[in-house]
């Protein structure tokens, strides 16, 4: 079938190449052939018009103009038009048997909706090959359908070969075993097929019978398997649904199992680590820390994996647990204030700081209603003890995780619990509220802080933290990151306080590190602040008078904090290196007028070294500064080998400030540390005094002087940058005005500075890669139609291509248009030619008709005369 | 009331050309111009509503009788007052008075005689008015004059300005004969009078000068305050050993608010009108006004000027001195003696010696190696840095320059960048690379290969010549120790050198200007990566840990 239906195909293809395919057949007319001749060959172009057969092309515009435009002709006077209304007679995209079938289907509808609506019993009998296939149907087994089903995909050489080998011969298979096996004489076909159909059948009947057996004996186990299956007691699902389709009611046994299966196991914890392993921890966590540090110092773009520091997180204080031994306490004091003070050192289970919160609410909703009711009281604190024995379970897991985030907080809180004895802090307990709101301006801050001791306003500060922990309520964040700010300009106004409360300071900078750490973008942001606002001040004297003074304590002591807060060592940090440039105009543009600008000098040059500690970074302000103060100490101003720069001058009020020529000073001074509340402003000092403070500064100078020589021993050019230090301190050493310890460490570092090496190797340059030459790529222009202008852009050529094409078109049309015309009046003419040349026939007809009919007539006159 | 008396006296020829030839004759009009009456010509107690008032009436009797002229000694007794308020109004009325007589021509035109001897003479009554009136009105110009130094401000501006319009008015009626037709005249005696109260050497009038400023416009005003300022510069050490530091201020605000227009074209804004100007004047020829331009300039630069005003002058002198001189080289005394004094002072006449080198083929011997003597670490820390590094990159650009001396350039700025803030060496690495790259034979000084290792540096740093510094021989390392710059963006620059150094010129305009408060803006807005990192250290108090130098240096109590 297939075959044939192929041959058709190529055949019904093959026949319409004929009349035109002129070029497909191998020896064309050459009188037919027009050859269009080309004037240059061009590479690479297509060409498909260099052979035409005109004759050809016009016969099939003729033809399939007879075939359309000449039958529209001939019907265009008539109104009514012949149609088929058979389904689908005019629509080729269905195949005959499928049109044959839909008409079939058709009929049937059409039948049944109209005669068989009432008909219900009478129902069409189906057949195939005339056998009715309901009798089918009824005989067939489903055993045999199997067999069937067994037989359909089968599909062997033999058999095909005896289907469809067509009457040619024998088998090949017979053939070849022919000339081995002589004796037997050649089958008929006939014979052989006999035999093939009789071994078939009796194969199928064997494997039937087979088949059958299996049956029996899978039916008996079944009956023999549900005898017992009663007995068996039901071990695994497995053996169920391996044994039997249908499932047993679940009991209740089954379900509580089940349930029990599914329900959450308690899973063993991690066991507690032992000391050694947090220590490990811990060791590890500052190693990580450090790594990271030392990339931020280098510079170097921070790797794709690297996460965020792990301290960052401050979850560790979110989640609120805290083991503190104190706020349980608060608690059950608080209550024990609202009845009698019963149990003031109540027990030290951990509390959180969450339920103080909670407690307080309750407590201050429902003192109002009930407050001689005792119930209200113990059920508040039932429920506190409830919510305690649920606490830390819930935030067990949590702490668990953030295990190594809790360092800091480790770190600090034996520090505090060694400063604050217990009495102390129970004695401040005993006067300070428990619940703070975040002070909303720095003044409502003042006013909480003020006038407290030093514990008390640390306790404050850390209430405050408390009781509005991130954890507890939504808007806290925000509140606690404003505390930063607020505490920091505290710090400012007690550092420009007279006389400076450093000591408060000193205390209040730990509060301030653990809300930097929470709150690392907001605390970032007010340091920013107070730098910037310290920077415009000097800024506007700069402009106005060319130098500033001394800014006051404050802002040396923001400088300083900013430098605990954040790492200093980093190439770049967005709070840090402003701070830098603060410090270097500190140390640039105010020039030094007082033994109080001195220290203050100093302590900016401590806290810029400092600052520079870990990453030995090179300052030249500092060594220009530590000359000055040098200067000012050295007594004969011959100015050799070195000169002063801006804030210094070599001659003038102030440049032999630092200079003491009293010898009984000098034998009397002791050399001991400077307090810092000299910076924030010097008393009144007998000339004694001043003398010693002098000798200090020289001292503290000198250490400086020291520090930097170690510092930078490793720079290249250290002993150009040492030079002018070098020449002061050899100038000092030789006119023995300070006492013999300042000597002695003058001489230190001039050897200290002499034993530096100079290594002076030249420098090189990286080698770089060369530069690779210029090439000439060519520019590739993407070719849409030949002999066309190929510039403009990429729509500019699109459009041009429509363009070209619609006119194509168009000039096609207009062609065509033009034919179709043409051969309408050829065909009309043709009628008229036609129909003119019928009745000039006609007409002779009837000439010749009257001609013979005179004639007879004539004639028969003739013959009356003749008679 | 004598008042009362002197008024009826000249009602009878009050007005016009009528009455002219009446008082012509020795009548009473003589008679009446005698008594110089200083009696209750008004009320000193009342207000100064009354005062105006009063000297409103005095004016108007004046103007319209010569009878009553006699009250312009009240109004002139007024402006001799100590009361400010009544100064003013009495300002107000001469400027009135004079104005209106100066318009009417009621002054005698020509050289003044002295009062007594036309008064006792036997001229006309009409003569010997206006001689007297002349004489009232040279007074009150004196007196103003006077006014320019008084205490209060209002008084000073109302007295110049008042000068000012008896100065327009002069020159449109003049008082002196024209020589010939068409004679330019211009009160020159007046405006020497008002200049010369300008250049007080008592105090410092800046702000007088400022109002003044504004008739420096006119191109006249200009003209004759050019050659006025400079005859009074002239005579300023005239017998004096010691000029006071305001005269030089005073001085320098005047001159340097004199500025020439730039392009040549007809000069016709004047502040005195004219009906026509003829081209034979000196005053409309811009060249006239360069003359005298260079003539002032001279002759004040010839002094020894404080410091002070002489760095004054250095920083305009490129841009509004040297342009307008009809022959610039003249300033090289001056500038040459500038770039000797060293200092601040030399950098600044770098900028005028440049353009006389530039434009006006000044020949300048030793020029780089003074320049190179200029380069010392308070460069990096003056007022004018960004305008001498300018300069410098000007000087330098050239790439003509021997290699040794752009190395010693390059070595000996590398050498200053130790000691520099950080806005400056931000300025000036870059300008090192630049020397760099101009000069591809100083690039051994950042990269030698196969170079011997020495023991010591061998640029010599106190050698002046930059010839014999040696640099060609050194590298430079300090570019190399300013890599561990505290500064990420100095160490950026700094690091520069590790590489080639790339073939475009880094320029440095941009950053010449720039200040350490810019820099620390420009780093508060910098957005970092998302986080802020923190110190992990956990803090231990104000002054840190024990190792910390605070705490070694410095104790809280």
């Amino acid at each position: 079938m297939g075959k044939t239906r192929s041959a058709a195909r190529g055949k019904a293809s093959a026949a319409p190449a004929g009349p035109w395919g002129g070029r497909a057949r191998p020896n064309p007319n050459p009188f037919e052939v027009k050859v269009n001749r080309q004037k240059f060959q061009v590479l690479g172009r297509k060409t498909r018009h260099e052979v035409g057969l005109p004759g050809v092309s016009r016969a099939r515009a003729l033809q399939k103009r007879t075939q359309t435009l000449l039958k529209e002709y001939k019907e265009r006077d008539k109104s009514s038009v012949f149609r088929d209304k058979r389904f689908g007679e005019y629509d080729s995209s269905i195949s005959p048997e499928e049109k044959m079938m839909k008409r079939f289907a058709l009929e049937q509808q059409r039948q049944h909706e109209k005669k068989n609506i009432y008909n219900l019993n009478e129902d069409e009998e189906l057949t195939h090959y005339g056998q009715s296939l309901a009798d089918i149907e009824k005989h067939n087994d489903i055993v045999d359908s199997d067999s069937d089903a067994e037989d359909r995909g089968v599909l062997s050489a033999e058999l095909t070969a005896t289907h469809f080998g067509g009457g040619g011969g024998r088998l090949p298979g017979k053939a070849t075993q022919q000339p081995g096996g002589g004796e037997e004489p050649p089958k008929s076909r006939r014979e052989l097929i006999e035999e093939l159909i009789a071994r078939s059948k009796q194969e199928k009947r064997e494997r039937q019978a087979q088949r059958e057996d299996a049956l029996e004996l899978t039916e008996k186990l079944d009956q023999d398997w549900k005898e017992i299956q009663a007995l068996l007691a039901r071990k695994t699902p497995k053996s169920e649904s391996g044994g039997g389709k249908e499932k047993p009611e679940p009991d209740a046994y089954d379900m509580m199992v089940r349930e029990l299966g599914f329900e959450m196991k308690a899973q063993p914890s991690n066991r507690m680590k032992t000391e050694e392993e947090l220590a490990r921890e811990e060791q590890e966590r500052l190693r990580r820390l450090e790594a990271e540090r030392l990339r931020r110092m280098l510079g170097r773009e921070e790797d794709a994996h690297s996460k965020r520091p792990k301290h960052l997180s401050a979850d560790d204080l979110n989640d609120g647990f805290v083991l503190d031994t104190d706020d349980r306490r608060l608690l059950s004091y608080k209550d024990g204030k609202m009845n009698v003070e019963e149990e003031p050192s109540g027990d030290t289970s951990g509390g959180e700081s969450g339920e103080e919160e909670e407690e307080g609410e309750g407590w201050s909703e429902g003192a109002p209603e009930d407050s001689d009711s005792p119930d209200s009281h113990s059920d508040l604190e039932s429920d506190a003890g409830s919510e305690d024995a649920r606490g830390p379970d819930g935030l067990e897991s949590d702490a668990e995780g953030e295990d190594a985030s809790e360092g800091p907080q480790r770190g600090q809180r034996p520090s505090l619990g060694e400063r604050l004895t217990r009495d102390d802090r129970a004695a401040a307990r005993a006067e300070l509220p428990y619940t703070f709101a975040v002070p909303e301006s720095c003044e409502e801050l003042k006013s909480l802080l003020l006038g407290k001791s030093t514990e008390d306003q640390l306790l404050v500060v850390e209430r405050i933290q408390k009781c509005n922990h991130p954890s507890l309520a939504v808007g806290n964040k925000a509140k606690l990151e404003k505390l930063f700010s607020f505490l920091l300009e505290y710090i400012g106004d007690l550092a420009a306080s007279d006389p400076p409360e450093l000591g408060v300071i000193d205390k209040l900078v730990l509060p301030l590190y653990n809300l930097c750490q929470m709150f690392p973008e907001s605390a970032s942001d007010a340091v920013k602040f107070v730098l910037r606002d310290a920077m415009h001040e000097m800024e506007g004297t700069v402009e106005t008078t060319g130098r500033a003074a001394f800014p006051g304590l404050d802002v040396l002591i923001y400088l300083k904090i900013a430098g605990m807060l954040f790492p200093t060592s980093d190439f770049w940090h967005p709070v840090i290196t402003p701070a830098l440039l603060c410090l270097s105009q500190l140390l640039t543009k105010c020039p030094v007028q007082s033994l109080q600008d001195v220290v203050k000098g100093l302590f900016v040059c401590c806290v810029f070294l400092d600052y520079v500690s870990l990453s030995q970074r090179f300052i030249p302000e500092l060594i220009n500064f530590l000359t000055g103060i040098l200067h000012m100490a050295t007594p004969n101003k011959q100015s050799q080998g070195y000169t002063l720069v801006h804030p210094f001058r070599a001659h003038g009020k102030n440049s032999e400030l630092l200079l003491v020529s009293d010898e009984e000073d000098m034998a009397t001074w002791q050399r001991r540390s400077l307090p810092l509340q000299w910076a924030g402003g010097l008393k009144a000092q007998t000339e004694t005094e001043a003398n010693h403070t002098r000798l200090s500064c020289l001292a503290v100078c000198l250490a400086l002087v020291r520090r930097c020589v170690v510092a930078y021993g490793p720079l290249p050019s250290f002993h150009d940058i040492t030079q002018p230090l070098r020449a002061l301190l050899t100038e000092h050493l030789s006119t023995r005005c300070c006492p013999p310890t300042l000597q002695d460490l003058s001489r230190s570092i001039l050897t200290e500075v002499e034993s530096q090496p100079r290594h002076c190797r030249p420098l090189v340059c990286e080698k770089s890669k060369p530069v690779p030459l210029k090439l000439f790529t060519p520019r590739l222009v993407k070719v849409l139609e030949f002999g066309r202008k190929q510039g403009g852009t990429k729509e500019e050529q699109e459009r041009r291509r429509l363009i070209h094409k619609h006119k194509r078109e168009f000039k096609g049309a207009v062609r065509e248009i033009r034919r179709d015309n043409q051969f309408l009046a050829r065909m009309r003419l043709s009628e008229i030619m036609e129909r003119d040349a019928e009745r000039k026939r006609k007409v002779k007809q009837l000439f010749n008709s009257l001609a013979t009919q005179e004639g007879e007539w004539k004639a028969l006159k003739r013959k009356k005369f003749k008679k | 009331m004598p008042a009362t008396e002197r008024l009826s006296c000249p009602a009878r020829r009050d007005d016009g050309g009528a009455g002219r030839d009446v008082r012509g004759a020795p009548g009473g009009g003589a008679t009446s111009l005698v008594f110089p009456a200083w009696g209750g010509g008004m009320e000193r107690d009342a207000g100064p509503g009354d005062a105006r008032r009063a000297l409103g009436h005095l004016v108007e009797a004046v103007l319209a009788s010569r009878g009553e002229a006699n009250a312009v000694f009240d109004i002139l007794a007024v402006l001799q007052s100590e009361d400010q308020e009544e100064i003013q109004e009495a300002v107000h009325a001469c400027s009135r008075l004079f104005g209106a007589l100066l318009a009417r021509g009621e002054l005698f035109v020509g050289p003044l005689p002295s009062e007594e001897m036309v008064l006792t003479g036997s001229r006309g009554a009409t003569i010997k008015y206006k001689v007297w009136m002349r004489h009232r009105y040279q007074s009150c110009c004196n007196r103003l004059g006077e006014l320019l130094a008084h205490p209060s401000f209002q008084v000073k501006e109302l007295a110049l300005s008042t000068l000012m319009k008896f100065v327009q008015l002069e020159g449109e009626h003049p008082l002196e004969q024209p020589k010939w037709e068409g004679n330019y005249l211009f009160p020159h005696q007046l405006f020497r009078l008002v200049v010369g109260g300008l250049l007080s050497p008592e105090e410092d009038r800046s702000l007088l000068l400022s109002q003044f400023r504004e008739y420096l416009e006119h191109d006249d005003i200009r003209y004759h305050t050019m050659q006025a300022a400079s005859d009074t510069v002239a005579r300023a050490t005239d017998g004096r050993p010691e000029v006071p530091l305001a005269f030089w201020n005073n001085a320098f605000m005047l001159l340097s608010s004199v500025s020439l227009p730039r392009q040549e074209g007809t000069l016709s804004s004047f502040y005195v009108k004219h009906t026509e100007l003829s081209d034979k004047w000196k005053v409309v020829h811009l060249k006239e006004h360069r003359k005298a331009f260079q003539q002032m300039w001279l002759r004040f630069l010839k002094h020894q000027l404080p410091l002070r005003v002489c760095k004054k002058v250095l920083v305009i002198m490129h841009d509004s001195i040297l342009p307008h001189l009809a022959q610039p080289s003249l300033m090289i005394d001056f500038l040459t003696r500038a770039y000797d004094i060293g200092g601040a002072v030399s950098l600044l006449a770098l900028n005028g010696l440049f353009i006389l080198i530039h434009k006006h083929n000044l020949e300048y011997p030793d020029f780089y190696r003074k320049l190179y003597g200029l380069l010392d670490p308070s460069v990096f820390h003056v007022k004018y840095r960004a305008r001498f590094f300018h300069l410098a990159d000007l000087f330098l650009s050239s790439s003509h320059l021997p290699a040794y001396l752009v190395a010693a350039f390059a070595k000996r700025l590398a050498r200053l960048a130790l000691t520099a803030p950080p806005e400056a060496l931000l300025m000036v690495l870059p300008f090192i690379c630049n020397l760099l790259r101009r000069h591809p034979a100083c690039r051994v000084l950042v990269h030698r290969p196969r170079g011997p290792e020495l023991d010591a540096d061998p640029y010599d740093p106190t050698e002046e010549d930059p010839a014999q510094s040696r640099a060609l021989e050194s590298s430079l390392w300090e570019l190399q120790a300013l890599q561990q710059h505290y500064h990420p963006e100095v160490s950026k620059a700094a690091s520069a050198i590790n590489q080639a150094l790339s073939v475009p010129e880094v320029s440095i305009a941009p950053l010449l200007e720039i200040t350490a408060f810019e820099i620390f803006e420009r780093d508060l807005k910098k957005k970092g990566p998302e986080s802020v990192p923190l110190e992990f250290i956990p803090a231990r108090g104000l002054l840190g840990r024990r190792e910390d130098l605070c705490a070694q240096h410095f104790t809280l109590s």
